[in-house]
């Protein structure tokens, strides 16, 4: 008969996986080699994640990311899947999903986030561990569907836990370790992680994968902060005195203490991205002079740039990787550049929105040159970085 | 739910304020036979003094939507900001309402979920929103999710205006009215979203008023019945705003009875499997 009446049957068998701990897929599982691109690394994390939902919305470069968790639905390995009519209804479906009180994933890119943007705060303030990926691109300013990361600036305050991959490998663990970190009892928060369009998303690289036959155990909603909407538990008259727009101290207490509850959580985190993803940064050549901060693919070519550098101009300088935006990780960077004479922040973005983040956190900012920044798809070579550098050793 | 979970236990029952014991003793959950509009009185909830305005049809639309449920222990409403959050953050149901015009794109994620997760179990999942919320800014993604037949039953509060924000003119006004952002009368006729319900995939759809309370409480009823089996359903329901539609409190259901000479004619709207639906579940009587 038709092939769809074989992928249903497919979909009705499941697929044969073994549930594990966080610690065990994440930490302790053997892992091989792969040959990949993000896109697909990205369906390897969804295909190990227990997803219960995945709503999807077409925009470039996420889209082939969700055509594979699409894939993964009719294998069986996702319970629910569609594709929506925005980003804004796919943001609030899965909300209502994660309401439900099962695990969800969704992605998006550039124009989409700005699309979706009002949702994101409302799955913060839910209290929702809602794990979406970002495949960063160009908005209109003017149109690019280019990689940039200028969706991250919009991002900084809703609310969310933001991890900013820098190659295929990173955006599996991260999507994983999302959920490990975002289901915390103590958390509870949506995982953002970001990756560079195209350079990421569409590039083949080796990857490391635990084995398939592995999955994250069911996501336990009874411990979260808000018990789901299920009438499973008791309802509440839960706000006699509607807080919107009661004007009185004890609505606006009540709405700062809950928001800043939001804030607090996101602190919680620290301590489990310190154990899923091996601390906020990690530093390459500590102690140096000249200090490179980046994330994302300005990591890849800030790396570049040491190396040759190094070989070729003898001038050593050292690279903190930036892996967790929010919480931010203050107190480790104002360490690890004590010493650093200059502190050189190159960024896929024309806001420069990582310089602003570090400045606003060390003391001696007159120590940071705020660039190179590229952006509208331009590319950012290791010699563009090396020439702010030199000029800064001066 | 069980009415189990929530029965105090004897030791803080004597700390409980008198609104919770009279929930747990004489509220909706687990009655012995289904409610419908007559039982509005016979408990505290939903008739609990509300922070509405004087005379308001939103809020009587609300409690006469929540008094007929089929299953209020089993029943999820979404909603989205407007007038209509006073009444129903003041229910004891499960009761979400985060982003303007969300409503559907919620409630869709939900009744899936609660598919997966509940089997077999009725969880009903209910939009009750008003007519902006519907009409102008949640236009598409209502549709959508008819389109789409997800099992969702959609309750339309129709007042024809925006009543929170002060007064403006909303989709559903009536054409030449005179409203805030509508300085010189509203220059199109309503939406026709009750129409538009029946050819974007709506298994069942009632046009009435609050003038009509019987109809209208039968259509949330049979509404949120087919919306559990058959498809998506939709009730648009006319509400008055004396506060801005400028007329006397005291003439709220007379405003709602003149317009259903006119406009707001009584419809209802089913297709045969809705109907063989409710005839099969003993549910198919005339509503009067």
């Amino acid at each position: 008969m038709s092939m769809s009446a074989n992928i249903n049957a497919a979909a009705s068998a499941g697929p044969n996986q073994k549930a594990v701990s966080p610690e065990e897929l994440l930490l302790k599982a053997p892992r091989e080699r792969a040959f990949m691109t993000g896109s697909e690394a990205v369906a390897e994390a969804v295909r190990r994640a227990g997803i219960d939902m995945a709503i999807a919305y077409p925009i470039t470069p996420q889209s082939e990311s969700m055509h594979l968790t699409g894939d993964l639905f009719a294998q069986g390995y996702i319970k629910d899947y569609y594709r929506a009519e925005n980003e804004f209804a796919v943001m609030a479906a899965v909300h209502g999903a994660s309401l439900g009180g099962g695990r969800v994933f969704t992605a998006t890119s550039g124009p989409g986030t700005l699309r979706a943007m009002e949702m994101f705060p409302v799955w913060a303030g839910s209290r929702q561990p809602i794990v979406c990926a970002f495949m960063c691109r160009g908005v209109a300013l003017p149109p690019s569907i280019q990689p940039e990361n200028i969706e991250m600036a919009f991002l900084l305050d809703t609310g969310m836990i933001m991890f900013h991959a820098e190659n295929s490998q990173d955006f599996f663990d991260f999507i994983l370790a999302g959920y490990a970190i975002a289901e915390q009892s103590e958390v509870h928060l949506p995982v953002g992680v970001f990756a560079d369009g195209f350079f990421v998303t569409h590039t083949r690289e080796v990857i490391m994968l635990p084995p398939d036959n592995i999955k994250l155990g069911e996501y336990n909603p009874d411990i979260a902060p808000i018990p789901p909407f299920d009438m499973e538990h008791a309802p509440m008259q839960m706000v006699r005195d509607p807080l919107l727009n009661k004007c009185n101290f004890v609505s606006y207490a009540a709405s700062a203490s809950w928001h800043q509850e939001v804030l607090a959580a996101a602190e919680r985190a620290r301590k489990h991205i310190n154990k899923y993803m091996g601390g906020l940064i990690e530093v390459e050549n500590p102690g140096a002079d000249i200090m490179i901060i980046a994330s994302g693919i300005a990591v890849s070519q800030s790396r570049d740039a040491i190396r040759t550098m190094a070989e070729r101009d003898g001038i050593t300088a050292g690279l903190i990787k930036v892996k967790s935006i929010r919480p931010f990780p203050a107190a480790e960077i104002a360490q690890a550049t004590a010493r650093a004479s200059a502190i050189v922040i190159p960024e896929f973005n024309a806001g420069g929105w990582l310089a602003r983040e570090v400045m606003g956190t060390i003391d001696n900012n007159s120590r940071v040159i705020a660039g190179p920044r590229v952006f509208g798809g331009m590319s950012l070579p290791g010699e563009v970085i090396i020439d702010v550098i030199k000029k800064a050793a001066r | 739910m069980s009415k189990n979970i929530i029965t105090p236990t004897k030791e803080f029952e004597d700390v409980l304020t008198p609104g919770y014991k009279d929930l747990v003793a004489n509220g909706p959950y687990n009655r012995s036979a289904p409610g419908t509009v007559d039982d509005l009185g016979s408990f505290r909830e939903i008739t609990e003094p509300h922070p509405h305005c004087a005379g308001c049809g939103v809020s009587l639309g609300i409690r006469l939507g929540l008094a007929s449920l089929p299953s209020p222990e089993n029943t999820i409403i979404i909603g989205t900001p407007g007038c209509a959050y006073f009444a129903l953050t003041q229910s004891a149901l499960c009761y979400s309402c985060t982003a303007f015009g969300n409503q559907n794109s919620v409630a869709t994620g939900l009744k899936r979920m609660l598919k997966i997760r509940h089997p077999g179990k009725v969880k009903d999942v209910l939009v009750m929103v008003g007519d902006g919320g519907v009409a102008d800014i949640g236009l598409d993604y209502t549709l959508h999710s008819w389109f789409r037949g997800e099992n969702i039953a959609t309750v339309m509060l129709d007042n024809e205006v925006y009543g929170n924000t002060g007064g403006q003119e909303s989709g559903m006004t009536v054409e030449g009215k005179v409203l805030n952002m509508a300085p010189t009368g509203k220059k199109f006729p309503k939406i026709p979203v009750f129409e538009m319900a029946k050819v974007a995939g709506c298994a069942y759809a009632v046009r009435t008023t609050v003038a009509s309370p019987k109809k209208f409480g039968t259509a949330v009823r049979r509404a949120v019945l087919i919306a559990r089996e058959v498809g998506p359903t939709y009730v648009q329901v006319y509400t008055p705003c004396p506060t801005n539609l400028k007329f006397s409190p005291g003439k709220t259901l007379e405003a709602a009875k003149d317009v259903e000479k006119t406009y707001y004619q009584y419809e209802e709207y089913m297709t045969e499997e809705a109907s063989a639906y409710l005839s099969r579940i003993g549910e198919l009587k005339e509503a009067k």
